[in-house]
């Protein structure tokens, strides 16, 4: 079903005219009401009045998180700040969180999107979908839950941590569809397999993101539970769930082109890239009330399709990730930069002494291993002292990143040690 | 008696003894005793010798963490609760006990190596 079919299927023509307007009063607002941007278009001697048509949004400037870190926690408010009903956050590159602030119309849109991501995977009204995002300042929780309030679905809050809560409900409640990562998903399949309980639940549908995955894990969820599996697409800076999202023909997630513009760019030169080639994605907000952000850089690497697709809509495709531009690992659905793990080192050693992160999928969970070479600085005779080094060092790791990290001692030497840049990270998980 | 003892941080793996005992043994260390440390992931050497300074800066050379601080040396009589009493001196004095290990002695039965959280408080308390 097609939630929005006058926006969803709106011929080209008229979503550019639409998003042509839509961005030109956009920029109009951010100009007279965020000193940030409008330092910046003074810069380079752009007014609002040169931002009419969609094709004006080179001129604009970027916004990149290092953006959002420094004007933390209101700086890039566009609205008084009465005006914000709600704040997420998604963690930093280093201890400061990314702070997001919404309108009032700003959730109502969030909502919208949402509902248009679940109707695309077939939820309705008569459904009983499970929330198995975490709620908080996590956008995933709230952003799903209000997607499918406003869908008129009976939603079950179910957020994390208790899988068999979580599956008695589902079969108690006869609950039909569930948002939550997919390899949590996964996880989930599991525990129902081993107690021989995949017959007795009722589930149809699952939308599933926050973090990548590849065909192969849909075509096991699908295989395993018997359900569709759809791919949700979103970051908190520009709003949560629901930019994009894949319909049942799975040839790219539809990003909701009247709410949000994409480009495609190269990350080195910041030149926009032709329709269909590979780049980094950046997202202008066009409705966005309480912040905001003009050509935000994803760092997301991806192309954009632009052709109508057989399910009816115009809205482009978003192919599949080709990785990041920067060093940033989605771990357990969490963004996670080697820099707060150096911060959190930091805090807790005084200095960073040499690391390395490994991070690897283990029977469909993320595994996030950090070793560190025990320095003279901080090694001990003692064995309680270095046990209680790793726990603080655990504990920093996990109050800095928001997930929990294995921490482990080793001897100086034994991890890769480079000329300039080091490389301390290594993915093994196969996902892009 | 206050001594030095020299201290190794090793990963707790196969092979990791035998190649810091072989860095010991070129540079001409004589051990007088050795206690090994584990969890399950590394463990701590912990040495007395002769020449700790020499030792520590030759597993330095080879790429090794380790540290040489002070550790006291209790001759030992051989009585039943003579250890028991020397404990009870520490414990008095309220000094903590980390760790303990023995080792032989030239003078003596044995003697005993011991590491407290405060090494000048503990050695007064033992031979006051």
């Amino acid at each position: 079903m097609i939630w929005n079919e006058t926006k969803e299927c709106m011929p080209r023509g008229d979503l550019e005219e639409l998003q042509g307007k839509r961005l030109h009063k956009q920029v109009d607002r951010i100009y007279h009401n965020v000193e940030f941007y409008r330092k910046k278009m003074q810069e380079t001697g752009v007014e609002p009045g040169d931002i009419q048509t969609v094709e004006d949004i080179k001129k604009l400037p970027f916004t990149t998180y290092e953006d959002l870190k420094d004007n933390y926690p209101y700086g890039l408010l566009a609205v008084p700040r009465q005006e914000i009903v709600r704040v997420q956050a998604s963690s930093g590159t280093t201890g400061k969180p990314k702070v997001l602030c919404y309108t009032r119309r700003d959730i109502d849109i969030w909502s919208e999107c949402v509902a248009r991501a679940m109707s695309m995977a077939g939820v309705t009204r008569d459904d009983i979908i499970q929330v198995g995002y975490g709620y908080g300042l996590f956008t995933g929780g709230l952003g799903a839950h209000y997607g499918a309030e406003n869908l008129g679905a009976m939603v079950i809050p179910m957020s994390t941590g208790n899988t068999k809560k979580l599956i008695d409900m589902m079969i108690d409640c006869e609950v039909t569809a569930i948002a939550c990562t997919p390899s949590y998903l996964l996880h989930v399949a599991e525990a129902l397999e081993e107690q021989g309980l995949v017959g007795k639940i009722k589930l149809k549908y699952a939308i599933c993101g926050a973090e990548p995955w590849t065909d192969e894990m849909r075509a096991q969820i699908e295989r395993r539970l018997h359900i569709k599996a759809y791919d949700i697409y979103g970051l908190t800076e520009i709003m949560g769930p629901g930019v994009a999202c894949d319909c049942r023909y799975h040839k790219g997630l539809h990003i909701y082109e009247d709410h949000f513009l994409p480009e495609i760019i190269d990350p080195d030169t910041l030149e926009q890239k032709p329709h269909g080639e590979l780049g980094e994605l950046c997202i202008t907000t066009l409705t966005k009330e309480g912040m905001p952000l003009l050509r935000y850089r994803t760092r997301d690497l991806t192309s954009l399709e632009y052709g109508q697709c057989e399910c009816g809509r115009t809205m482009a495709r978003i192919q599949r990730f080709r990785g990041r531009s920067d060093d940033m690992l989605v771990i357990r659905g969490v963004n996670v930069f080697p820099s707060q793990v150096e911060h959190a080192l930091l805090t807790v050693a005084g200095t960073t002494p040499n690391y390395f992160i490994t991070v690897d999928r283990i029977n469909n969970n993320d595994t996030f291993d950090v070793a560190i070479e025990v320095e003279e600085r901080f090694f001990s005779d003692e064995v309680r002292k270095l046990e209680k080094l790793r726990a603080d060092v655990e504990d920093a790791i996990h109050q800095t990143v928001g997930i929990k990290a294995k921490v482990k001692l080793v001897e100086p030497n034994a991890l890769p040690h480079s000329e300039g840049k080091t490389k301390h990270v290594e993915d093994k998980r196969k996902l892009n | 008696m206050l001594i030095k003892q020299l201290s190794v941080f090793l990963e707790n793996r196969p092979g990791t003894l035998d190649e810091a005992l072989k860095i010991l043994k070129e540079a001409g260390i004589n051990m007088k005793a050795l206690s090994l440390a584990d969890t399950s992931e590394f463990g701590v050497m912990r040495i007395i010798a002769d020449n700790p300074d020499d030792a520590k800066q030759a597993m330095k050379k080879a790429g090794y963490t380790s540290i040489v601080n002070e550790v006291i040396s209790v001759e030992l009589k051989h009585e039943v609760g003579y250890l028991a009493g020397i404990v009870e001196k520490i414990s008095k004095a309220g000094v903590n006990i980390e760790y303990m290990y023995a080792a032989p002695s030239e003078d003596s039965a044995a003697r005993m190596i011991i590491k407290t959280d405060d090494a000048a408080r503990a050695e007064s308390a033992i031979s006051g």
